[in-house]
Order: structure tokens, then sequence, then C-alpha cells
């Protein structure tokens, strides 16, 4: 962990001033370019699934990259948004924005219940129970078949029309649909900008850099890992809301295991640590997993090769690498 | 229900020990890479599956099922060195996370070699001849082929415990994994030692997938399965601790076995519940050290 | 449309984002202003040309990779650079420049378009050629193909060829319904067959519902005819558990006993083969000793095989899938527990017993929707069959991958029959049809759209003779008949 905080954490005094200035905007910036997305992309379901992804790595990018908790679990706390969102519809028919805050609201109490009984342990042991307890809220939602659909996955979360302020949107139609999750996803990032450059955000930084300096500094470390795990929860609850009202199906598959580890690779990809490396991990794997399985179904071998290539030869990510160039 | 007899559950006691000895092979390799390399084997299901398929390779090209049990913790092991020398080596001293997340990336790598050579579908893999058939162990009728499944897991660990205990190569591991920097101001050359454990756990991994085939035949997935439930075993048994990945394989065995006598649907649950329970009392396991993580 | 590039024409910085800019000039003030002015018009623009996207717009030439040009339609913004280059240009130059720009951009896009659209009807079919049942999918596609081939053989629809476009779904209910919103929204397909699961056909078909599309599946679930999940664009060539499971139960329970145990994969599948089998045992008096379910995925059973073995039911059902069935069906075997037993499954699958060996699968009964040994018997099989081995390689097709051609063939042969692809046209007329392309007689019920068809229950050989596809033998044939589907009341259909 030290090199890489040592990497990401790099004096920025001979920086560009317009790199500066990018830096103070970059939740604009990320707006800019969030909007003329779907463009070029290849189809646009593509485009609103990286936006998601890219929101579920930055949620998870929060614990991992700036805290330094390694989580294997966190498919939990996106499936649970994606769940709560949808059964809210389903069962409850409730309007579209309750849904999607129940779904925040459900990452952040799973994310408060996972993170108070696995925050005590650190390191691998925090991955595996993370994992553990992954597993175990998989076969709660798996069992509650009348709420859930079980192995069925939960169907039927059609929302045909979005009304902001009066106004209708047609949420059948693609470009609709992006813009309307693009919103959110924008959203998500001021406040998480904004959270990042508050003196609490100074905290879990300092956290990850040296847990007993911090101690010693009068803060509160487990109360600090325990608040950040629910924040973390709350982005990843949202990205999975989004997710149940983009495809209109909440499947089983979102809490499974390799839900956790894809999260993982995103944010390794893109650069941990990083504000925009979990995005741009996202949109690579998916369109790397996209573009390759197009001339061949073993996108794994590349997918995977490519994973471990950074590993040993850009451990700061590819965002993170773009980053050090730019600004050495 | 049926009729809870005692034989009833002493046959599904056993069952549960043999399920067990399959988890410990898998899990002693991963808890001895651990120990000693602080590497959190990701792979480990993959070098699995590989010595399944290796051995079902090396039954097509007409060797047979006993030249494969000393053949194939061979090749793998040798696939392990390989894997250790140019891949993992460059990233000691980067952080525990570093191995993990490149393993997990070469397990998907590994994985897809396999379906490219061997297709996506899997093979059946025979029982050997004189392995097939069931045996009267008192409380019923037994699948000879798991009774030597418990022989060869035991045989295996008496091997390493020997190995680790008796030889002074054994103690230099030992040594390493207790304190790696007073070892190498003994002069000791630890990155061969550390390039010879890895060997080691995979070749035994390899060996826990031969022994696996014919119970479930070979697929490309195959690793991936075990893979979660030796994290629990391992991670029960405190990570990297050998004894610990004895103790705790052959208990999650039994848990297993037991849960599918009673609620068969909890059965897959029930092991990470277990290692949710040990962890949340004793962090770090049965008898893993306290702080090895910190 | 043409009021939009006049949006561009004032002054603007030509470096990318004013970095270039910024270098030189060095104060941020500067840069400050420009990024916001270039960032504020590229929104207003991007904003404006939401609501006049075409479908073409997002392909972007390959070779035209700066940030800049991404940003809009890429016509659009060969014009921008234009006018931003040569500030003294005339109003009227530039007027007709963008004119000509709206035609080149608008109308021969337009009319290509619409003109591809007409030309070939699009299949979309999403299969998980990746994962477990990856040799499945792939049998699926090669016999979708023989579907398209005889189709545009046969002249089309007026002339009108049909295309195929597959995709791999991964057997993941996401992806599929990514993939499904691809098909529609991107490719504009006419029709989606596919599918390999029952979570992932109720994906697709909570898409294609709401969005009044064809869709054929071609794989079982009972919920799909459930008038819940029902939407009236949805097939169901498939064979559902109910008739599956009533068919070899009313086969197996007169032959072999009445005490059964079941041995179930604990998911919807699992689920609704049971009730099949118990319901279908109703009428024989059968006493289910016991119902075990095991998790999906296990790769052991041998913890729950002394149980059953104490037992002692005269017929164990064997209820899973794919590598659950082999190595359930395998471990079977090794525990003995076929020589106190009759062992049936419900679905026993061409693959599997490829993959597993004849050991395992020895005299063990099933049913299935398709065996190409049935072509003795049945003419359009045996066409059918020479047909796939003839553009396959000698192959024969496997159950699943029958199914492929099924259900592309029947929506193709509807669509003929209506004369168009009108969504509401084509359902009239698959409606209608009374057919025979593969497996004998089969019609569609018309208030589930369920496929009335026969079922085969077949034995699994222990020794192969006739090379290596020779694996079952169809012992029985469940003809085709209504009644043994659930009926239409009891899904909630108004009849």
């Amino acid at each position: 962990m030290n090199e890489l905080s040592q990497t990401l954490t790099q004096p920025v005094v001979a920086s560009a001033a317009w790199f500066e200035f990018a830096k103070r905007h970059r939740a604009f910036l990320a707006s800019t370019v969030v909007l003329v997305f779907p463009l070029v992309m290849p189809f646009t379901a593509l485009a609103v699934n990286i936006l998601i992804y890219g929101l579920y790595a930055v949620g998870f990018n929060l614990l991992f990259g700036y805290l330094g908790l390694l989580s294997f679990g966190h498919a939990a706390l996106f499936g649970t948004g994606a769940y709560l969102c949808g059964i809210a519809i389903v069962h409850f028919a409730w309007p579209w924005y309750a849904a999607t805050a129940m779904g925040i609201l459900g990452g952040a109490v799973m994310a408060a219940g996972i993170g108070a009984l696995a925050i005590r342990t650190r390191g691998i042991y925090f991955a595996m129970v993370t994992m553990a307890l992954s597993q175990c809220v998989f076969y709660l939602f798996y069992q509650a078949i009348n709420w859930t659909g079980g192995e069925n996955g939960l169907r039927g979360i059609n929302v045909r029309t979005i009304d902001i302020f009066g106004l209708q949107f047609d949420f059948i139609n693609p470009l609709t649909r992006y813009y309307v999750i693009a919103a959110f996803v924008i959203l998500a990032l001021f406040a998480l900008s904004r959270i990042l450059a508050s003196p609490f955000g100074a905290v879990i930084e300092a956290v990850r850099e040296n847990e007993a300096r911090a101690r010693a500094s009068g803060y509160n470390v487990t109360l600090t890992r325990l608040i950040t795990f629910i924040l973390s929860g709350a982005f990843c609850g949202l990205a999975g809301a989004l997710m149940a009202l983009h495809l209109s199906v909440v499947p089983i598959e979102i809490l499974h295991i390799e839900t956790s580890g894809m999260v993982v690779m995103m944010s390794l990809l893109g650069g941990m640590g990083t504000f925009f490396g979990p995005f741009v991990g996202a949109a690579v794997f998916l369109l790397l997993e996209n573009l390759v399985s197009l001339w061949t179904v073993h996108w794994q071998l590349i997918v995977g090769a490519v994973f471990v290539i950074c590993v040993l030869f850009f451990p700061a990510g590819i965002w993170g690498t773009i980053l050090k160039r730019i600004n050495p | 229900m049926p009729p809870l007899s005692f034989d009833l559950i002493a046959l599904q006691l056993f069952t549960g020990l043999a399920l067990g000895a399959i988890y410990v092979l898998f899990a002693i390799g991963l808890s001895l890479i651990f120990g000693m390399l602080t590497v959190v084997n990701f792979a480990h299901g993959a070098f699995y599956m590989v010595g399944a398929y290796v051995g079902l390779f090396l039954l097509s090209l007409g060797g047979n099922f006993w030249l494969c049990l000393l053949a194939v913790p061979l090749i793998v092991g040798t696939c392990g060195l390989i894997v250790e020398r140019f891949l993992i080596r460059p990233l000691y001293g980067r952080g525990i996370d570093y191995p993990l997340l490149l393993t997990f990336g070469l397990s998907y790598v590994m994985v897809e070699l396999i379906r490219i050579a061997f297709g996506k579908s899997g093979y059946p893999f025979d029982t050997p001849e004189i392995l097939q058939g069931a045996v009267n162990i008192g409380v019923g009728y037994f699948p000879l082929y798991r009774l030597f499944v418990i022989g060869i897991a035991a045989a295996v660990l008496l091997g390493l415990w020997l190995f680790l205990e008796r030889t002074s190569f054994g103690l230099i591991i030992r040594a390493g994994a207790r304190d790696p920097q007073i070892v190498r101001v003994l002069g000791v050359n630890l990155s061969r030692i550390w390039l010879f454990v890895f060997g080691i756990g995979s070749g035994i991994a390899g060996l826990a997938g031969l022994l696996a085939a014919p119970l479930q035949g070979v697929i490309p997935e195959m690793g991936a399965t075990i893979l979660a439930e030796a994290f629990v075993v391992t991670v029960v048994g405190g990570m990297g601790s050998i004894g610990g990945a004895v103790i705790a394989g052959l208990l999650v065995g039994v848990v297993v076995s037991m849960t599918s006598l009673f609620a068969p649907e909890m059965a897959k649950v029930s092991i990470f519940a277990l290692m949710a329970i040990v962890l949340l009392i004793r962090p770090q396991g049965f008898f893993g050290r306290a702080g090895l993580m910190s | 449309m043409p009021d939009i590039d006049l949006h561009v024409v004032s002054p603007a910085p030509d470096g990318e984002f004013g970095a270039k800019g910024a270098g030189e000039a060095g104060t941020a003030a500067v840069v400050a202003n420009d990024v916001t002015t270039l960032i504020r018009r590229s929104m207003s623009l991007s904003l404006k040309s939401l609501y006049r996207q075409g479908p073409w717009s997002r392909r972007s030439d390959a070779s035209d990779r700066s940030f800049r040009k991404y940003q809009h339609h890429p016509r659009r913004i060969y014009m921008a650079k234009q006018t931003i280059r040569s500030n003294s240009i005339s109003r009227r130059r530039l007027l007709t420049t963008a004119s000509a720009g709206v035609v080149l951009a608008a109308s021969p896009f337009r009319i290509n378009l619409l003109q591809a659209q007409e030309a070939t009807i699009k299949v979309g079919f999403p299969v998980p050629l990746t994962g477990p049942y990856g040799a499945e999918a792939q049998d699926q596609v090669r016999a979708a193909e023989v579907a398209i081939a005889e189709f545009n053989e046969g002249g089309g629809l007026n002339g009108r060829k049909a295309e195929l476009l597959v995709r791999d779904d991964k057997l993941n209910p996401g992806e599929a319904a990514t993939r499904t919103l691809e098909l529609i929204e991107k490719d504009k397909v006419n029709f989606i067959v596919g599918s390999l699961s029952a979570a992932v056909q109720l994906a697709v078909n909570n898409i294609t519902k709401e969005r009044q599309i064809i869709f054929n599946s071609i794989s079982q679930s009972d919920i799909i005819n459930e008038v819940s999940d029902f939407s009236k664009y949805t097939f169901h060539e498939a064979l559902n558990p109910h008739l599956t499971a009533g068919a070899v139960g009313r086969y197996a329970f007169p032959k072999f006993g009445k005490k059964v145990a079941f041995l179930t994969a604990d998911y919807a599948y699992g689920h609704e083969m049971v009730r099949g089998f118990q319901e279908a045992g109703k009428a024989f008096g059968v006493e289910t000793l016991v119902d075990i379910r095991h998790p999906l995925g296990t790769a052991d059973f041998s913890p729950l095989l002394p149980r059953i073995q104490a037992l002692k039911p005269d017929i164990l059902c064997i209820i899973n899938f794919g590598r659950d069935q082999q190595i359930a069906l395998k471990q079977a075997t090794d525990f003995g527990l076929k020589k106190s037993m009759k062992i049936i499954a419900p679905i026993l699958l061409y693959t599997a017993r490829v993959a597993a060996g004849p050991q395992a699968f020895a005299e063990v009964i099933g049913g299935t929707s398709y065996y190409w040994g049935i072509e003795d018997k049945i003419p359009s099989a045996k066409a059918f069959n020479d047909r796939f081995r003839k553009m396959h390689a000698g192959k024969v097709p496997s159950d699943y991958g029958a199914l492929g051609y099924g259900g592309v063939k029947t929506l193709l042969m509807g669509a003929k029959a209506a004369g168009s692809v009108e969504p509401d046209k084509v359902i009239v007329a698959v409606e209608a049809l009374k057919f025979d392309y593969y497996k004998g007689p089969e019609y569609y019920r018309k208030c589930d759209h369920q496929a009335v068809q026969s079922v085969f229950i077949i034995e699994s050989k222990a020794t192969p003779q006739k090379g290596d596809a020779d694996l079952y033998d169809v012992i029985a044939t469940e003809e085709p008949n209504e009644k043994n589907l659930r009926t239409c009341e009891a899904l909630g259909h108004k009849s």
C-alpha cells in the first residue's frame, strides 16, 4: 500500500495552472464528458452500464483507494440497492425517485450492518469477512423468493415515463434513459468531490497513510472507517438502484461474488485512489469485454492478461499513470 | 425426514471427512504459500483445475492413474515455479494486495487457456478400475475411492510434516516464515526458498484436483467453487497455519455434510456463516498469529 | 436541424480544451475563461443534439480519434472546423455550407436506414456462448443458421432475406438484458429468439414486453406462461417443466413403483419440475418420501446420498441441469444407488451425456424435446438432421440446438404467412400456424403462447454401438396434447 499511496499523494507544487484548475473543477469536467459519452459508445445501453459500474467502482474506491480497505463483498451493497429499489417499485408501486432513495438507503444500511461486523478486522481478513458476509447476503436474497424472485430474479421494474418537475420524459427512449441516469451519477460525483475536499476527506486519507498517527492526533479511527464504509454503501446503493431502473430486472447474479471481484478489477485497472480512475477502469473493462467478445469467445483471456499486465507494470492504473505523466 | 439412526449419522460423518480431505489438500497449499510468502493465491483454484486436466491429458496419452499421482504434482508444481519466478517475484515488497490481484487476473487467464486447449464443456473422468465400488465400513457401504482419497491426504500430510519438521530444508522454511529478515541476515537465499514453497503448494493443489476429478469430472470452472470454500478453511484455521488448515478443512467438510443431512439448502451458506462466526469471535482464526495481517 | 450549426460560428480557441493556450499564455484566468466558454458551448450543443439524434450519429469514423471530434455529430464537427478556421467567410457562404452539410448528414442516411430496414429481417439471438452451457449455445446458433438459410433459399418474405445477429449473454440475466437492449435500440431487430436459462429468458421477456418486440424463448420455464410474466409478444417454443416432468412421470410411475425420492436443484427450474412430477403422480397414488434440495452448482452430492439410500425408494428422481446433473448421476452410480432403485430425470441432455460418459448415465430414463434418433420415425426430423449435417460437417443437432431451429423457423414462417414483420400481424399468423418443422406436429396455444408438442422419453445406453452420437434409445413418445399442460385458468389467463 505504501508505494501506491506515495505515488498518489505526490506533492503537486510544480503542476501547471490548468491542471490545478481542472482538478478543482473535476466534477464539472466529468459532467461534460458524461454528456457526450453515449455518442462515442458502440451502443447506449453499454454507455449506461459504464456509468453505473463506474459509480459502483467510485463507491468501492472510496473505501479501497482512499481508506485503504480491500473489500471483496461490495456486491452486497450494490445488490441491496438494486433489490430495494426494485422491490419498492414492484411490490409497493412507489414512484421511481422514492425507490431510488430507498436503494441509497438500503446500500447504506447494509454497509452499516456489514461494516459493524467487519470493521474490527484488517487487511486480508477484512477482505475475507466481507466476502463471507456478502455470501450470506446473497443467500438471504436468494431464499426470499416472494420478495426477490429468487433464482429467476426480480422482474417488472417497469418505469415507462419519468416526471421531473412536471416534465414527462419517455424512459424507454435510450438517450433519455442515459441522461436521466447520468444526472444522478453527476450529482453523486459532485457529492463525492465535496466529501473528499472536506476535513473528513482529509481524515480518511490520514487513516490510510498512518493509522497510529491519526489516532494519536485525536481522530476516531474506527468511526472514520465505519462512516466511510456507510458512505461507500450509499454510493453503491445508488448505483444498484440505477441498474434496476436501467435493466428493469434485478438478476440474482448482481449479488454474486463475481460482481465483487469485477469492481476490484475495475478500480485497479483505472487507478485506485484517483477520482476518475474507477470510471476509466469501468469503461475500459466493459469496452474491452464488449469489443473482444465480438471476435472471440475467449474474452476472459484478454481481460485477465490486461489486468495482470496492469498489476505488474502499471500499479497506479491507467488513469493514475496518465495523471503521473501529465503532472510529474 | 428419514429415521435418524446412529449408522446414518456415522456414515454422514465419514462422508464429511472424505469431503474434508479434499479441502485439506487444497487449503494446505494455500496456507503454506500464505504463511511463507504472505501471498493470497487466488490462482490456487486454477492450479487445482490444471491438475485435473493434466491428469486427463496423461490418461489420454495412455498413462495410468498411479503414474498420474506422481506426474501431476510435478507438472503443476513446475507451472507454479514459473508463475512465482516471473509474475509474483516482482511484486514482493509492494504490499499484500498486489499478489492477490495478480493471481486473481491470472486465474482468468489460466481458465481461459484450458478452455481454448480442451474446450468449454467438461470431460468424464473414470474412477480407476480397482478403486471402483463400495466397501462395508461397519456402519454402511462407503465408496472405496473416497477412502482412498482420505488415505492419500493423510499420506501427503505425513510427508509434508516430516519434511518440514525433520529436514534442514524444512527448518529453513519454518524459520523463514517466522522471521525472514533474520534468516536473510544468516546468509540464506530466501527467494529460492519461496520459489520452492510456491511450487510445493501448487503441486499439492494439482494433486487435489486430480483426486477430485473422478468424484466430479473435470470442467474449466471447477477451481472457482472450491477456492471460495478453501478460503473459508484457511481463514477459519488461521492463515498460514498448516495444522489449522487440517483441522478447519475436516471441520468444514463435516459441517457441510451435517447441514446436508438436516437442511440441505443451507449447506452452502453454512460454511460462510461458520467463517463469519469464527472471525468475529477470534479474528485470527483457530491457529493464526494475531497481528500477522496488520 | 439547420439552426444548430450557427452556434459554432463564433471564434473559439483552436487548442483542445484550451490546453495549448494555457501553456503559452501562462495565466489561469484566461484559460478558465476559454475553457468555460468551450464547455458551455459544447454542452448547449450536446443538449440540443440530444433530441435530434439518429442512430447513425454514434458511429463516428474510426480514424477520427481526437477528443473534440467526438463531442458532436461527426458531420457537424466537420463544418464547425471549417467555419472556425476561416473567420472571414461570408454569411451566405456559411449558410450554403451549412445546408449542404445538413442535406449530406440527414437525407441520404435516413433513406439508407429505411432501405436497410426493408432489406433484411433481423433476428436477434442472445445465447450464452461463454459459460457452462457454451456447447449448447453454439449448437443453437448452428441450428438457427439452418432455419435462416432455409428461409432465404425459399425466397424470404417477398424477397426480403433474414439475418441472424448472435450475441453472447454469458448466461447472466443482466448481460442478456443489456444485449437485448442493444439488439432492439441499436440493431433494430424485428424478432428476438434465444436464452438458455429461466432467469435469462424472463429478463429478456421483461424487456421485449415493454418494447413490444416479438420474442421466442427456447429454454424451459413455467413462469413465462403465467399471467404475471406473460406477454402477448412472447412465444415459448421450448417445453416447460410441467409438461416435461409430467410426461416422464406418466411413463415411469406405473412401471417402476410409487415410492419416490427427489434430489432437486434448489431453484425455480427444480421446484417447477418437482411440482410437475407430483401433479402427474397424483393419478398413480405416488408417495413422496423426501425432497432434498441442493444448492445450484453443488460439486459433491455424497453427503446427500446415504440418506436417500436409507429411505429405500423405488424411484430416485434427480432434477438438475448440466454439470450438476453429470456429477449427481456419476456419484449416485458410484454409491451403487442404481442397484436398488430406478433413477429418472426430467431432462436428459445430449451434451451432458457426452461430457459425463456412458457409465454415469447408463439406464437412466428421462425426457427430451428432441433427439436426433427420432428421424427413423419422423420425416421432418430426418429432413432437419440431413440439412444440419450438410451445413455443419456431419454433426447432428442436440436437443437445445434443435430448439434454436424451431424458435427461428416459426417466427420467420409466421412473418411469411402474415406477409409482413408488423408485430401484431405476425402474432396473429404464428397463433394460427399448425406446423411440423422438425419433431412432428406442433402449434402454439393461444392463451399463453406455449408450444403444444410431443415429449420423447429416452433411456441412456450403457454401451453405445453406432458411433459417438448414439447416446439414447427413444422408448416412448407422448403425443402433443393440451391436457398435459396446465389449464389457461390455472395460469391466470381469462379463457
